[in-house]
């Protein structure tokens, strides 16, 4: 267990900047997950940690100290890989104690502690296989133990669910979030799926393009995103943009205004912010997603309770929300 | 999982491995079936008729300390160069492969002398080390070491020896680059998180998983070096001196075309056969079992 600073780190690859400037401080314990779109440098930023990648300009800190010039050996973590890289020619029982077995740690103390993370990940009866003989969800709890039996002082994870399937992502998503609160340990968590990130995360970082756009908690960051490209990135369906003008909103400076799906309802045409044509509705029992076309031919989403009433094809409907509820984004994408 | 072209008839595989059936009976097979045929016979000394004397051939070579001590010979030979040679290619391959930028130069480079006949790379070295004229041998002499493999077995051997792995380091090293590059980076990035430092990374993950690469390399190796480095053999120093470079291959061609024996030649090429064909499944054997995993 330890904290991890990331004091203005930055990352070059050749010519190219790929990081520009990232800041955080992480708590002992705490899970912190990065998450952004393909190629915004997430992995690059985990890889920093790990002392898999170079720092360019900044400072990387374990524990109070700075680590840039350290290599991953002596960093003292652990990290998972999307694809789990284990060692093919090693079993099971090996790939977790190879760890153990370079720090020297003795002979019944490896059995022990493996055997007490197989127990944790149910893999007991699978400590003779090779990993090509297991599943993909089997090889993921491999990777996982390999990683908690070292006792590392933190966890770093490279997007570890993303080849698995819908149904066994979210029940490894919890049992690495139980494992998590259970051992304690600070973690790094890289993804670009949402849901996890809203899901495991005590603060996430947004990122995009090289740069950390929000950290904060989850819900904040979702209630309260704190650029027009966090507000459209976290939420499923997305938030909705229109011009503020439009709307009769830039009064202030006001570029763009942002209302998420269920803070919209549908009203009078006349009565309404907006005007919208009914297009299609997605009925999906429990909640339903109803998308109208705006008068300048943008598409806006809007989430309503399943037992509502849904209105015909071709519609003209008014959509309405509490003024409280929208959000206004300047030019430059910054929060009004 | 593997893709197997399924053909309908048996006409068109029967053509497409017809070629290659013709060339082994052509050039294997037929000249293999001499051979066994000629070491049953001893021609006499004119050639005008041959007696059939059975195993006598055989009989007569295993009993015959030079045939003998050409198996010794033979054996410190091959393992030496294939020791080297590989162990060379290995060495530049680990070296090359850390440096991903420029590794193409390298490979360039180093895959010239593969380009180059054995008998030709024989008469180099021969130059280089020849105790008249040779650079290496005149600064070896500045050193205080007098070389000269024409007098001395052990030079000699260690002259064939490296003309003869110096070809093949190109040859081992491509495949040896091959077989590091294909070991994914993120198993090796795994290791070094795990504490392995280079070495303790490279004797528990890389070399296990370049086993299948190493382990071909051997087999065609050990081929090579029992037939291929003849050219090596004749230009540098003729089996000598006292024979200590007569390898098994190039007592064939001494007994069999200079000594004009040819059903004792005969009778070492059937020998011959038999040893690299046994060598080779003892390999395939032993060896592959623990090269998968
Ligand atoms: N070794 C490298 N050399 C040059 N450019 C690189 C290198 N590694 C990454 N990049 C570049 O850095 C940027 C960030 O890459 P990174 O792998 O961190 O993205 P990511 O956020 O992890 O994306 P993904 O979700 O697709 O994994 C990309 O534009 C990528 O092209
Ligand atoms: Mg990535």
């Amino acid at each position: 267990m330890a904290t991890i600073t990331l004091d203005n780190v930055h990352k070059k690859f050749g010519d190219t900047e790929v990081i520009h400037g990232v800041s955080i401080e992480i708590a002992e314990g705490e899970f912190i997950v990065i998450v952004g779109p393909s190629g915004c440098g997430k992995s690059t930023l985990l890889r920093m940690v790990a002392g898999l990648e170079t720092v360019t300009a900044g400072e990387v800190r374990i524990a109070g100290a700075r680590v840039n010039e350290t290599e991953p050996m002596d960093r003292d973590i652990a990290m998972v890989f999307q694809n789990y890289a284990l060692y093919p020619h090693m079993s099971v029982f090996d790939n977790m104690a190879y760890g153990l077995k370079i720090a020297r740690v003795p002979q019944p103390e490896i059995r022990d502690r493996v055997a007490a993370a197989a127990e944790m990940l149910q893999l007991e009866a699978f400590l003779n296989r090779k990993p090509r003989e297991l599943s993909g969800g089997q090889r993921q709890r491999v990777a996982m133990g390999r990683a908690i039996v070292r006792k590392p002082k933190a966890f770093l994870f490279d997007e570890p669910l993303s080849n698995l399937d819908a149904k066994l992502r979210v029940q490894m998503r919890l049992e690495i979030k139980d494992l998590q609160k259970e051992l304690g340990i600070t973690s790094l968590y890289v993804t670009h799926d949402q849901v996890e990130a809203m899901t495991l995360a005590d603060r996430m970082i947004v990122m995009n393009e090289g740069v950390a756009e929000q950290v904060g908690r989850p819900l904040d960051v979702y209630s309260n995103p704190g650029t027009e490209f966090v507000a459209g990135f976290i939420g499923s369906p997305a938030t909705n943009f229109l011009s503020a003008e439009a709307v009769g909103e830039s009064g202030r400076g006001a570029a763009k205004l942002g209302i998420r799906p269920e803070h919209a309802r549908l009203c009078k045409p006349e009565s309404g912010f907006v005007r919208g044509r009914m297009t299609y509705a997605e009925a999906l029992g429990a909640e339903t997603l109803l998308h109208l076309r705006l008068p300048d031919g943008a598409l806006f989403t809007l989430r309503q309770d399943g037992g509502g009433s849904i209105p015909h094809e071709g519609d003209d409907c008014g959509i309405i929300w509490e003024e409280r509820n929208q959000l206004l984004f300047l030019p430059d994408g910054g929060r009004l | 999982m593997d893709k197997r072209v399924t053909f309908r008839g048996w006409l068109l595989p029967a053509a497409l491995v017809l070629p290659q059936l013709a060339v082994t009976a052509v050039f294997f097979f037929y000249p293999a079936g001499q051979a066994v045929w000629q070491s049953l016979f001893i021609p006499d000394p004119f050639g005008l008729k041959s007696q059939f004397v059975g195993t006598g051939n055989f009989e007569f070579l295993l009993n015959d300390p030079f045939y003998r001590a050409s198996f010794v010979t033979t054996a410190v030979f091959s393992s030496l160069v294939t020791l080297v040679s590989m162990g060379v290619a290995l060495w530049l391959a680990v070296l090359a492969d850390r440096l991903i930028k420029s590794s193409g130069t390298y490979r360039t480079l180093l895959i010239w002398p593969y380009a180059v006949a054995p008998a030709v790379a024989g008469v180099l070295w021969l130059f280089m080390f020849s105790t008249r004229v040779g650079l290496v041998a005149w600064y070896l002499g500045l050193l205080g070491y007098e070389w000269n493999h024409v007098l001395n077995g052990e030079e000699a051997m260690a002259l064939v020896v490296i003309a003869s792995s110096w070809g093949r380091i190109s040859y081992n090293f491509l495949f040896f680059l091959a077989g590091l590059q294909a070991i994914p980076r993120s198993v090796i990035e795994a290791a070094a998180i795990d504490g392995a430092r280079f070495w303790k990374r490279f004797w528990t993950i890389v070399f296990p998983l370049l086993s299948p690469t190493t382990f071909f390399l051997l087999v065609v190796n050990v081929v090579y070096a029992f037939f291929e480095t003849f050219g090596v053999i004749h230009t540098i120093t003729s089996g000598g001196p006292q024979q200590a470079t007569t390898i098994l291959v190039y007592k064939v061609y001494a007994d069999g075309f200079v000594g004009q024996d040819q059903g004792s030649s005969a009778a070492q090429s059937v020998i011959l056969l038999v040893v690299v064909g046994l060598l080779t499944i003892i390999q395939f054997k032993y060896i592959e079992r623990k090269v998968h995993y």
